[in-house]
């Protein structure tokens, strides 16, 4: 991998999204500063019980996420939504986080979740600003079967692919999936895009307002690789060049639906549960409330995820189709103080 | 109203008009979305049955939200105390609305008069499907109930308190999963399937029915500051609703990774393990005894 083409972030007077990274002769790996602080957020939807259970429990004691030389801080992002047990109050955080919000006026008028977003800017960011905290994962669960996910906002951030790589070894042999989104409409300005490494944690299947164990613990599991990988960052290890199996957000597939916009299928039983599958054209997607089947007509297979989530029927989306993808990663370092 | 013309049937009214409610809970979407095709079936001019079948959709505004309830849980308004309780500017709209299906379902006798409630619901509960029933001396649920059992997978009843629901789970609440509507789109087609033949004076044998009888519930452990519950369902009882419970079988694993184990001297069947909506009331699973009803044979009488 030739480190002239890694980045898109170079070091100005003016700090630019991904930080400040340096070249470094003799070895090739590109140097990332140290970490400093770590954020994990949970609640950005109020009723996705494992993050919300897991940062209370953290914000109580800590000395599960404690490692050395990192200040690690679990939060609450959306009390008031937590508070009822509901998604959001008037709007959706985790889109919420756009510059036209974090710039506009406090104010009474301003709908919650605006307001806490530029809370939240404040203590975790400036977004783009190098003062920002260095990673945030934020935890989420969804009625899909996914199983445990991770979800990357850049293919070019070397850190958070070698972070995701270490995760999923860590894990295996359980499961760990990577979902990109960097497509240009689908993606979103996420609660945890205020950081300068932002990493979503996504596990399901579980209902909202409901707490599996399984999915509890399979959260925790994560987040501790998760910081042990930084641990392991900041002591001086340095990450070889490797590669990332990811599923990359293609488009978005919404329901049928009639003039009303009421939906008239429902997923079909041979797609239900199948996140991750290869969905072939011809292959059964939707089924009427009659029992009549209609079918995938893409033009090549795709990988779909957040099939029947929840929320996103009122996003007009059934699911996600992604498209498998191997990402490069480059060899990477803590930058000599 | 029960009379028995000879000492082998009991005989029963024709069940004429049966309701089929949909959305008591606005976020348990098969009865919501089987009422609406239901309604939209029937515009299409389907021929006339020998039983009227009414559709509803309980709670309309909770339905359009996509909320459990607006301010008060609907199927906890049905005592006499709110069904006759005065109507004021304060009154939460749930009371308003229990009041209104009572007008509009009963009452028993006159001519707009409802046989037959059936009242549609989903679990995050691993139950499959499961009717309940509410009183063990009501033949004719119970009738159904061995009907469907002969044709479906083993579903159970058990006694709650006053009408008769379909319950399908496990299905998140705000999801429409393709193969629990399907499931319960039979049942119903099954359930008035055995109406039409007992209206049409079929004779249904004498039998026993597996009835499961709620005799507790078991809360979550909880903080005793914040109220936050402090342990999940332990992964070997999640999902093994109906699979009896032994004193010592673990319950709940606690966060800190403590197992807690039931510590009844009964081993009774759990239900409603975990479900969504019932943290707020307290429990973490309903407890039951399993018993076999006897049921006479019931006949329509002919008036």
């Amino acid at each position: 991998m030739q480190t002239g083409l890694l980045y898109n972030a170079v070091q100005t007077s003016g700090h630019l999204g991904w930080g400040t990274v340096a070249m470094s002769s003799p070895c090739n790996a590109a140097c990332f500063p140290r970490v400093r602080r770590v954020a994990i957020f949970g609640g950005t939807h109020g009723n996705e019980m494992s993050g919300i259970t897991l940062v209370n429990m953290w914000m109580k004691n800590g000395a599960e996420v404690q490692r050395n030389g990192v200040l690690t801080k679990p939060f609450i992002t959306n009390p008031g939504a937590v508070e009822k047990c509901t998604r959001y109050i008037d709007t959706d955080l985790n889109r919420a986080f756009t510059p036209e919000n974090l710039s506009t006026p406090s104010g009474d008028g301003l709908p919650y979740e605006v307001q806490r977003a530029k809370e939240i800017n404040q203590l975790f960011g400036p977004k783009g600003s190098p003062d920002a905290y260095d990673v945030i994962f934020d935890l989420h669960n969804t009625t899909s079967n996914m199983g445990s996910t991770l979800i990357l906002e850049s293919s070019t951030d070397h850190f958070n692919l070698q972070m995701v790589h270490y995760i999923k070894k860590a894990a295996a042999p359980e499961s760990c999936a990577v979902l990109l989104n960097e497509h240009p409409q689908l993606r979103y300005a996420t609660t945890r895009s205020v950081s300068t490494h932002p990493v979503g944690l996504e596990v399901g299947p579980q209902p909202q307002g409901v707490l599996r164990s399984n999915i509890f613990e399979s959260m925790r599991m994560i987040v501790k690789h998760a910081l042990d990988f930084i641990e392991l960052f900041n002591s001086g290890v340095e990450f070889p060049t490797c590669t990332v199996e990811a599923f990359r957000v293609h488009e978005s597939v919404d329901y049928p639906r009639d003039t009303n916009g009421n939906i008239t299928a429902m997923v079909h039983p041979r797609l239900q549960d199948c996140d991750w599958e290869p969905l072939n054209p011809g292959d059964p997607m939707f089924q009427t409330f009659d029992g009549w089947s209609i079918p995938y007509a893409g033009d090549g297979p795709v990988y779909p995820a957040f099939i029947n989530e929840a929320a996103y029927y009122e996003k007009q989306q059934a699911f996600v189709a992604t498209r498998r993808e191997t990402l490069a990663a480059a060899a990477i370092r803590k930058a000599s103080e | 109203r029960l009379s028995a013309l000879c000492c082998q049937a009991v005989t029963l009214p024709a069940l004429s008009c049966v309701a089929l409610c949909g959305g008591t809970h606005g976020n348990e979407l098969s009865g919501i979305y089987l009422v609406q095709e239901t309604l939209k079936n029937k515009r299409k001019g389907e021929a006339m049955e020998a039983v009227t079948v009414v559709t509803v959709i309980s709670n309309p505004r909770a339905v359009q939200q996509r909320v459990r309830y607006t301010e008060t849980d609907l199927n906890r308004c049905f005592t006499y105390a709110m069904l006759s309780a005065p109507v004021s500017e304060r009154t939460p709209y749930e009371i308003i609305r229990s009041q209104e299906l009572n007008s509009l379902l009963g009452p028993k006798g006159s001519g707009q008069a409802v046989d037959l409630i059936c009242d549609l619901h989903n679990t995050t509960a691993n139950m499959g499907l499961c009717l309940i029933t509410y009183a063990d001396s009501d033949w004719i649920c119970l009738h159904i109930c061995k009907h469907l059992q002969a044709r479906t997978n083993d579903p159970y009843t058990s006694v709650g308190k006053h009408g008769f629901a379909m319950e399908i789970g496990p299905q998140p609440h705000g999801v429409i999963r393709s193969n629990i509507f399907t499931a319960m789109q039979e049942a119903v087609h099954l359930m008035l399937d055995w109406v039409r033949l007992f209206n049409s004076g079929t004779q249904f044998d004498e039998g026993s029915v597996d009835v499961y009888t709620m005799v507790k519930n078991i809360d979550y452990p909880r903080d005793p500051y914040t109220h936050n519950i402090t342990a999940a369902v332990h992964p070997e009882l999640q999902d093994r609703d109906f699979c009896l419970l032994y004193p010592g079988d673990p319950i709940f694993l606690s966060f800190s990774g403590e197992i807690l184990r039931y510590k009844g001297k009964e081993p009774l069947y759990p239900f409603f393990i975990n479900e969504c909506a019932y943290y707020e009331k307290g429990v973490a699973l309903l407890l039951a005894r399993k018993s076999k009803v006897k049921i006479p044979a019931i006949q329509c009488s002919r008036a």
